[in-house]
């Protein structure tokens, strides 16, 4: 394998889990919920599916529990904020405590065990790679291109309006707190089956955070969150390939490249009067009781 | 509501009688920096205790927290053990060692012993092993076996014992091969799977063929297995994680250096000190040579038991440093405080050391 | 069937005070069902985790100086989160206090004098406020998002601390090993008792009175609760945003900062490459916990106290694992926040009918 075909590798299987992640974030968000809880069901969908993995044999299912798992603990958040009507910034933390904590009571036993890896397919890639950019077109053409999208985004940018047409704002806001639960339990599953199959508590190290992150810097535009998981994915391989060359560069400057790189990105876009305003989904963030 | 409380401290009051039953059996308390299933350094000192409770499970009972982080909390985990009437603690990571001493000024009937630390008290003890010399053996096997010259450390923390591994594997390393490379890495984490696995695809991708590392995670082999790749297990043998790409292990081995301890305060003998046991003491071990030719297992078992009985020292002169001055003159050899202190390369190593 | 939420004519007081305890036993009963999954008596286990760290004069000092932190960081961050401004990166706040603070120690080592003490925690409040400033301006200047960027310095803050243990605060006499030189005599924070209550408990109390005071009673008080309700409300009435952004931001990173430092120079004795098990994130259950109120701070505090101590005991005295502790705090928020709703809404079960 050439160095920079490697090099190549490396990034992408770096910058996947935070495609899938941010991608299915990003139709939550569109939808007008924020959900800060992503670390969390990450941590959950990463050790149901390496348990799943491990006890079936078949990599598939662990899939199939990762993403079941993200699913069901987004539940709880949609339950809480949209039933309840709870603060979702509040919520979110709290997904992500009592998911960081049940993801490491369950995954107790399976440290340590060699885990199931989700086998490569072609040139060295594995199918969730390729399914992550399947995911961003289908989320692309689905959020802009037809009727479901329209309403996702009428109940994001105004849940009166949306409600006095008739949609059913808390319902589409369930489907879409469940795709992204769904889209964080896969991106922890990839951690645990393809990236490292294997489990230990502090796997996700941050990954839902720099998710939600790139839902930000991306404004809202699927193809863009991809460009930014990329980009970030980039920032963190080539960091050790600057260590790896024997150059003398403090290393805790280098690891902590991606979170000021991160920052930048941030300011950039959210520079005020660019688009970034116009893209952020106007209710975000905003609990809807509907008026009888 | 206070019915209940009563009932709650009832029940609390008796599981501290419970607990008093056991009185004339020691008590032996461990504080863990990780979890025991680590695979690492945590899962190797709860190895130890398991035989410690094996050997003496008549005469000693023990009790173990783990994942205690370094600092304040540390205090309390050990002051906590000192006060249920544990009469030995093993604090098993070098950030308890202020934490370790504060309690131990006030326990003064209590035994304890830090691991990797370097400060005594009447009743503290301290203990290492010499990991450096599995270092050089697997350094040498790895200039033996590389087909690139090239090979890739992932390092955890620049402290002396990770430094004085590096020297000490491209000592072995040089005394095939004296045109061998070494990259490193840093991390910056004892355990980290994603990055530790990134560093060794990185790694991989420069040429290096051979990955050994200073961290506890199992991944650089994971990766070194689905790459085709070498490399060495950490701390306990991981050939289950890489059955073709291991070639050996160090293996960490507390359990006998716990057993003899526990007995020194059954007996009455126990007194404070400072144990650094390598090869020769049993502490540390490599695990079973695979996949190698069989002159290469060979020599390696042959360098295992030079070191062994001290015909071979890892920090023997001459040794020269990065920027050419002389480390060790020839025919001397590296007393212990300077390899306890070490914050310097061998000429050879390719990376700058973080100061 | 399905709930709905009809909105109460105005909060309700009885819930306002019943909806924590209602908090508090839905997570002990899930307590109990976890406890009895594992194997274990419920009520024994619930026995030594709740009921253990409160039965001895050592274990209460003990949960003082674990609380003490977390209300100080708590109490800044109510103010934030009234506000609805969020500040969820105090942990590098913390750090930041914490260096800054260090800074006297470290490099003046020589220096004692009894002004040492009040410098160094006025450094390090000074830190965690410069540190906090940052998102505060970003968000002001350029709109960027608070939480992202107050969570990304969390990060840079604890890489930076590392890189100074490690390289040049490093004890010159610690044979290379990652810690500063121990802080001495005027360093160090008085104690009181024979354990290890010190000063930063004091100022945890202070900190909790004076914004009490400025919450309820002062006109910045007013503006900040307006500007949380009613953010357009707040405009009219000529209360800026962006001044509340700063305000908050400067007082909990302030906060934060001074925690930072107590726990330094108070039971850590000196830097380290981990100063914190993550006081600045467990503050966010306090803040909220106490109803984003001072006095309630203090309690919510003491009260995570407890279930970091009753962890320990767990697993010492019965082999729980500690990552109990988490499932505790995460199930405690989120049963205070479901709770929440009774004190705005009445819930009523009601027939399917039509749509939403």
């Amino acid at each position: 394998m050439g160095a920079l075909e490697a090099v190549i590798l490396t990034i992408i299987t770096a910058s996947t889990p935070l495609l899938i992640a941010a991608i299915g974030e990003l139709v939550a968000e569109r939808s007008g919920v924020l959900n800060l809880g992503v670390e969390g069901m990450m941590a959950i969908g990463a050790v149901s599916g390496f348990g799943a993995a491990l006890v079936t044999g078949s990599p598939g299912l662990g899939i199939l529990a990762g993403i079941g798992a993200g699913a069901g603990l987004s539940l709880l958040f949609a339950f809480l904020t949209l039933t309840l009507a709870a603060n979702q910034v509040a919520t979110g933390l709290a997904l992500t405590l009592l998911g960081l904590g049940l993801a490491g009571l369950i995954g107790e036993p399976l440290v340590g065990q060699p885990g199931v890896k989700l086998a490569p397919v072609v040139l060295g890639l594995d199918v969730l790679v390729f399914a992550s950019f399947l995911l961003t077109a289908a989320v692309a053409y689905v959020l802009f291109r037809t009727r479901l999208g329209l309403v996702i985004r009428a109940v994001g940018t105004s849940h009166h309006s949306a409600h006095a047409l008739g949609h059913g704002v808390i319902a589409v806001r369930y489907g879409c707190v469940m795709f992204g639960g769904a889209c964080a339990g896969l991106a922890g599953a990839y951690l645990s089956l393809a990236y490292t199959p294997q489990w230990i508590e502090t796997m996700t190290a941050g990954r839902g955070w720099i998710a939600l992150a790139l839902v930000v810097f991306a404004s809202w535009r699927p193809w863009r969150v991809a460009i930014g998981a990329y980009l970030f994915g980039t920032v963190t391989i080539l960091g050790f390939y600057v260590q790896a060359s024997g150059i003398g560069i403090p290393s805790q400057f280098l690891s902590s490249l991606p979170y000021l790189v991160t920052i930048a990105a941030l300011v950039a876009l959210s520079g005020k009067g660019t688009f970034t305003r116009i893209n952020t989904p106007a209710c975000l963030g905003q609990s809807f009781v509907p008026d009888r | 509501m206070k019915k209940l409380l009563g009932g709650f401290l009832a029940l609390a009051m008796g599981l501290a009688i419970a607990g008093a039953s056991a009185e004339d059996k020691l008590k032996v308390g461990f504080i863990y920096v990780g979890p025991v299933g680590d695979h690492g350094w945590t899962y190797q000192h709860d190895q130890g205790r398991l035989a410690l409770e094996q050997a003496l499970g008549d005469k000693v009972t023990t009790t173990f927290i783990e994942s205690v982080s370094e600092g304040p909390d540390a205090e309390r985990a050990i002051e906590r053990l000192a006060r249920d009437g544990h009469g030995l603690i093993f604090t098993t990571s070098f950030g308890f060692m202020e934490s370790t001493l504060k309690v131990a000024e006030r326990f003064p009937e209590v035994k304890f012993e830090h691991a990797t630390g370097y400060k005594q008290a009447p009743n503290v003890a301290t203990y290492s092993a010499r990991f450096y010399e599995g270092r050089y053996v697997i350094g040498q096997i790895a200039a033996r076996t590389s087909k690139t010259g090239i090979a890739g450390y992932i390092a955890s923390f620049p402290i002396p014992e990770v430094v004085s591994g590096i020297n000490a594997f491209m000592l072995g390393a040089q005394s095939v091969n004296p045109e061998f490379k070494l990259k490193v890495v840093w991390v910056n984490s004892w355990y980290d799977p994603g990055k530790e696995a990134d560093a060794a695809k990185v790694l991989i991708g420069q040429g290096a063929d051979i990955i050994t590392q200073h961290t506890d995670s199992s991944a650089p082999l994971q990766i070194a297995e689905a790459q085709g790749a070498h490399g060495f297990g950490q701390a306990s043998d991981m050939i289950k994680f890489a059955p073709k790409a291991q070639l050996t292990s160090i293996l960490d081995n507390w359990a006998d250096y716990y057993v003899e301890r526990t007995k020194a305060v059954l007996d009455g003998t126990w007194a404070s000190g400072d144990v650094w046991g390598g090869m020769a003491a049993g502490m540390v071990r490599m695990a079973t040579y695979t996949n190698l030719p069989e002159d290469v297992a060979k020599a390696a078992a042959e360098t295992e038991a030079r070191i062994k009985s001290g015909e071979l020292l890892v920090f023997a002169g001459p040794i020269k440093k990065q920027d050419g001055s002389v480390a060790v003159e020839a025919g001397k050899s590296l007393p212990d405080p300077d390899i306890l202190g070490m914050n310097w390369y061998v000429a050879g190593v390719d990376d700058t050391l973080p100061q | 069937m399905r709930l709905v939420l009809e909105r109460r004519t105005e909060s309700s007081p009885r819930m306002l005070l019943l909806s924590p305890l209602l908090a508090i036993g839905l997570t002990l009963a899930s307590g109990a069902v976890i406890f009895s999954s594992l194997g274990l008596d419920p009520l024994l286990a619930l026995a030594v985790y709740f009921v253990e760290p409160l039965s001895s004069l050592w274990s209460i000092e003990e949960l003082i100086v674990k609380a003490a932190p977390l209300v100080l960081i708590g109490a800044g961050l109510a103010v934030c989160y009234l506000a609805n401004v969020w500040n969820i990166g105090a942990e590098g706040q913390f750090t930041a206090g914490a260096i800054a603070g260090s800074i006297i120690p470290v490099m003046f080592h020589g220096w004692q004098s009894p002004a040492v003490l009040p410098a160094m925690l006025l450094l390090g409040a000074a830190g965690g406020m410069a540190y906090g400033a940052i998102p505060a301006f970003l968000k002001n200047r350029f709109g960027a998002n608070e939480i992202l960027t107050s969570l990304m310095l969390v990060y840079v803050a604890q890489l930076g601390l590392d890189w100074l243990v490690r390289g040049p605060w490093r004890d010159p006499a610690g044979f290379n090993f990652p810690q500063s030189v121990a802080f001495e005599g005027w360093q160090a924070l008085p104690t009181w008792g024979g354990g290890r209550v010190h000063l930063g408990a004091l100022l945890a109390l202070v900190a909790v009175a004076v914004l009490a005071v400025v919450l309820s009673r002062t006109l910045r008080g007013f503006e900040i609760r307006v500007l949380g309700r009613a953010p357009r409300a707040g405009g009219f009435a000529g209360f800026g945003r962006e001044r509340a952004v700063r305000f908050c931001f400067l007082v909990s990173g302030g906060l934060a900062g001074l925690a930072g430092i107590c726990e330094v120079a108070g039971p850590s004795g000196q830097l380290q490459p981990t100063i914190s098990p993550g006081y600045g994130f467990t503050a966010i259950i306090v803040a909220f916990l106490g109803r984003l109120n001072p006095v309630g701070v203090l309690l919510a505090g003491l009260l995570l106290g407890v279930s970091y101590l009753g962890g320990e005991a767990a697993q010492a005295t019965l082999g729980v694992s500690d990552k109990i502790v988490r499932v505790f705090q995460g199930i405690l928020l989120v049963s205070i926040l479901a709770c929440d709703t009774l004190i705005v809404y009445r819930i009523r079960i009601v027939a399917r009918i039509g749509r939403t």
